[in-house]
């Protein structure tokens, strides 16, 4: 009884409060509403209103995870273009969600060498840093062993981003996913700086950190992450460590599998397939 | 406009817009010179060494016109300026980052409070030869309290004395602190190490130390007063001394680096070999430290004195600032320039223009000593001249 009577009473002041701070709210924000009214048309609303997740949707329900075989990779870039298509990444050399690394051990070498997207010699043999192709350079080589490693955000269960920031404005979900709530986020750089793998950057435009989110617009909704759709070889694997059965519980079930730099102590959540000792 | 960093080697293709520019390299530098000067306050203060009682007042009046513009490189230099209050309202605990606004807003407060007792007397006295305009400012800023009397200027003094014994652990711990948020950040090599935080304290001490050197020359010029030996000689001792332990750190902090010798160490002994050659063992180490280190020894040593030891010191106290400033650098720039991927290397290219600029960081270094020179016209803290106090 007495219990019943707290209950009603903090509800009657839960409610009262939160009257009163949409009250505040509606003034406050009011006049910035009218301002921005006529910067965010429809469209845009809709299309934020698209991304974020649907109410049937319970994070507390899914482990979400990714497995990479790199031995299935054959450097295409679908997955990069992709990602820069359905996310709307800067479309330049140097904003990027997921690459590819292209790792070349030339003949009595013991150091493979290295190039990706931001190189140069790529960007002019892609004609612009818009779009994506490796160049042909080692055409007179003699190669050794060649391979390509796709990387992204690891969506780490320890996360070295989320600890440093500041203000809480990135964060790891119930479901695995690091996300970065873009309105709350004040654009100190400082994730970007303790990511080690180079995942995050930073939208000058926009004055926020950016990254993977393994198109959590998709995941929420049954889809798979965009990149994973168009890999042509199946290098590339997504699901749910809660279902067994899922691609990547099955992935990781039938594979001797690695993570990048696990003495960072950071616990990455994407599992590889095909490592070498020069892949860092 | 983003400048691309040129590279060589293999670089993360994100990693080619450097995220921390030449502001974050003064935003330390500020910081450092805030800890120092009120160290160099301290010792008259706090601990009562009475040479330095020429310079103590200017000392605290230079901590506070610095420590007013510490913020402004951070705010300058983040995404969403209007939202740093969040840092406040909603700190995000595990962050090494989420304290700065507690801690700075605590330290300003304490140096003007401290301010504020240390000219208290001096403002009732203005505030009573006065007129007009000024006198309602000296009036407003005594808080309308003209009480000089024995009994209330030993209450100031017993103020004075407890914020000066939380001023300096809050002034080092800040600086320290600083040094934690680059220390504690394990995705680059050239900035994890345990020694980051003592480094950048002690690297704080002697920039302090040395911008009140050069200040105390440069006004007893301008105001043609004598330079107080004892007092320039003090400060040259102690930068001496303060400046040894920086020199023998930093040095121990490389050889750690180098005697670990970890994954990604050959492009670190790269970076050092080239690029950072000039910039580190030659301007930082060669002319910064070593230099000043033993131009003062000599000066210690034969007791010199007149217008060697004005000029010796004062020299020695430039090279220091610079040696600090190109520290900060060495550290914010060299750790990004070196690649997470420890397969590259990335050049910063200033911008000269912008935002984040050679002009921004010059004017906000300079903005603190245009307000010195305000607050010395308005709260003059000169004990030199019969009537001074």
């Amino acid at each position: 009884m007495e219990n019943d009577k707290r209950k009603t009473q903090r509800r009657e002041f839960l409610c009262t409060t939160g009257k009163a701070l949409a009250g505040i709210g509606v003034i406050t924000g009011g006049g910035k509403l009218l301002a921005d009214s006529g910067k965010e048309n429809v469209a845009d609303m809709a299309a934020k209103a698209a991304s974020l997740p649907t109410s049937e949707y319970d994070w507390t329900q899914h482990r979400w995870a990714y497995g990479i075989d790199a031995t299935k990779c054959i450097g295409c870039l679908r997955c990069v273009e992709a990602c820069k298509a359905e996310n709307d990444v800067i479309g330049d050399a140097n904003h990027f969600r997921t690459w590819i690394e292209r790792y070349v051990y030339l003949e009595g070498e013991d150091h493979a060498l290295v190039d990706s997207h931001a190189d140069p010699q790529n960007i002019a043999a892609s004609g612009s840093g818009s779009e994506y192709r490796f160049d042909n350079r080692y055409k007179d080589e003699k190669v050794s062993k060649a391979f390509f490693i796709p990387k992204m955000c690891n969506h780490c269960a320890r996360p070295a981003c989320v600890q440093v920031c500041p203000v809480g404005a990135t964060f790891r979900a119930e479901d695995g996913t690091v996300l970065i709530d873009h309105d709350y986020c004040i654009g100190c750089r400082y994730c970007v700086q303790a990511c080690p793998y180079g995942a995050r950057f930073f939208i000058e435009e926009e004055g926020v950190s950016d990254k993977c989110t393994w198109c959590y617009h998709r995941i929420t909704k049954g889809l798979m992450p965009a990149c994973v759709d168009v890999c042509p070889t199946g290098t590339r694997v997504f699901g749910d460590l809660n279902d067994a059965s899922s691609p990547v519980s099955e992935f990781i079930k039938n594979n001797p599998v690695q993570v990048l730099r696990p003495e960072s102590g950071n616990a990455p959540m994407c599992f590889y397939v095909g490592l070498d000792k020069d892949v860092s | 406009m983003t400048e691309i960093a040129p590279f060589t080697g293999y670089v993360y293709p994100n990693e080619t817009i450097i995220s921390w520019g030449v502001l974050i390299v003064i935003y330390p530098y500020l910081t450092g010179l805030v800890a120092g000067a009120f160290t160099v306050s301290s010792f008259y203060h706090v601990f009562g060494m009475q040479q330095f009682k020429p310079v103590a007042r200017l000392a605290l009046l230079t901590s506070l016109s610095v420590m007013l513009f510490v913020p402004t490189p951070l705010l300058l230099h983040l995404g969403h300026p209007e939202r740093s209050y969040l840092s406040m309202v909603t700190p995000h605990l595990t962050s090494a980052f989420a304290m700065f606004g507690f801690f700075a807003a605590f330290y300003t407060i304490l140096l003007i409070l401290e301010v504020w007792f240390v000219f208290r007397a001096d403002n009732v006295a203005r505030a009573h030869y006065s007129t007009g305009l000024a006198r309602t400012f000296y009036r407003t800023v005594t808080l309308w309290s003209d009480d000089v009397s024995p009994r209330a200027r030993l209450i100031d003094s017993k103020w004075l004395l407890t914020l000066a014994i939380v001023g300096i652990p809050s002034a080092h711990g800040l600086h320290g602190y600083i040094g934690f948020v680059y220390g504690s950040l394990k995705a680059r090599q050239w900035w994890e190490s345990d020694l980051m935080p003592i480094i950048f304290l002690f690297s704080a001490i002697v920039s302090g130390i040395a911008l009140l050197m050069v200040l105390y020359v440069v006004t007893c010029k301008l105001r043609r007063v004598r330079i107080d030996h004892a007092c320039l000689r003090g400060l040259t001792l102690a930068l001496w001394g303060f400046l040894m332990f920086t020199v023998v750190l930093e040095g121990l902090e490389f050889a750690n680096l180098v005697y670990k010798g970890k994954e990604g160490v050959d492009m670190i002994m790269l970076y050092v070999q080239g690029p950072l050659f000039w910039r580190y063992f030659v301007l930082q180490f060669g002319m910064g430290a070593l230099l000043p280190v033993f131009i003062m020894g000599i000066m210690i040593a034969v007791n010199l004195r007149g217008r060697a030891f004005v000029i010796g010191a004062t020299m020695s106290a430039l090279l220091v600032l610079m040696n600090v400033l190109l520290m900060r650098w060495n550290v914010v720039i060299g750790g990004q320039e070196i690649s997470k991927t420890g397969k590259g290397l990335l050049t910063y290219l200033m911008p000269f223009f912008g935002h984040e600029s050679f002009v921004s960081a010059s004017i906000l270094m300079i903005a603190p000593f245009v307000l010195l020179w305000i607050l010395v016209r308005l709260f003059p803290p000169w004990v030199d001249r019969p009537g001074d106090r």
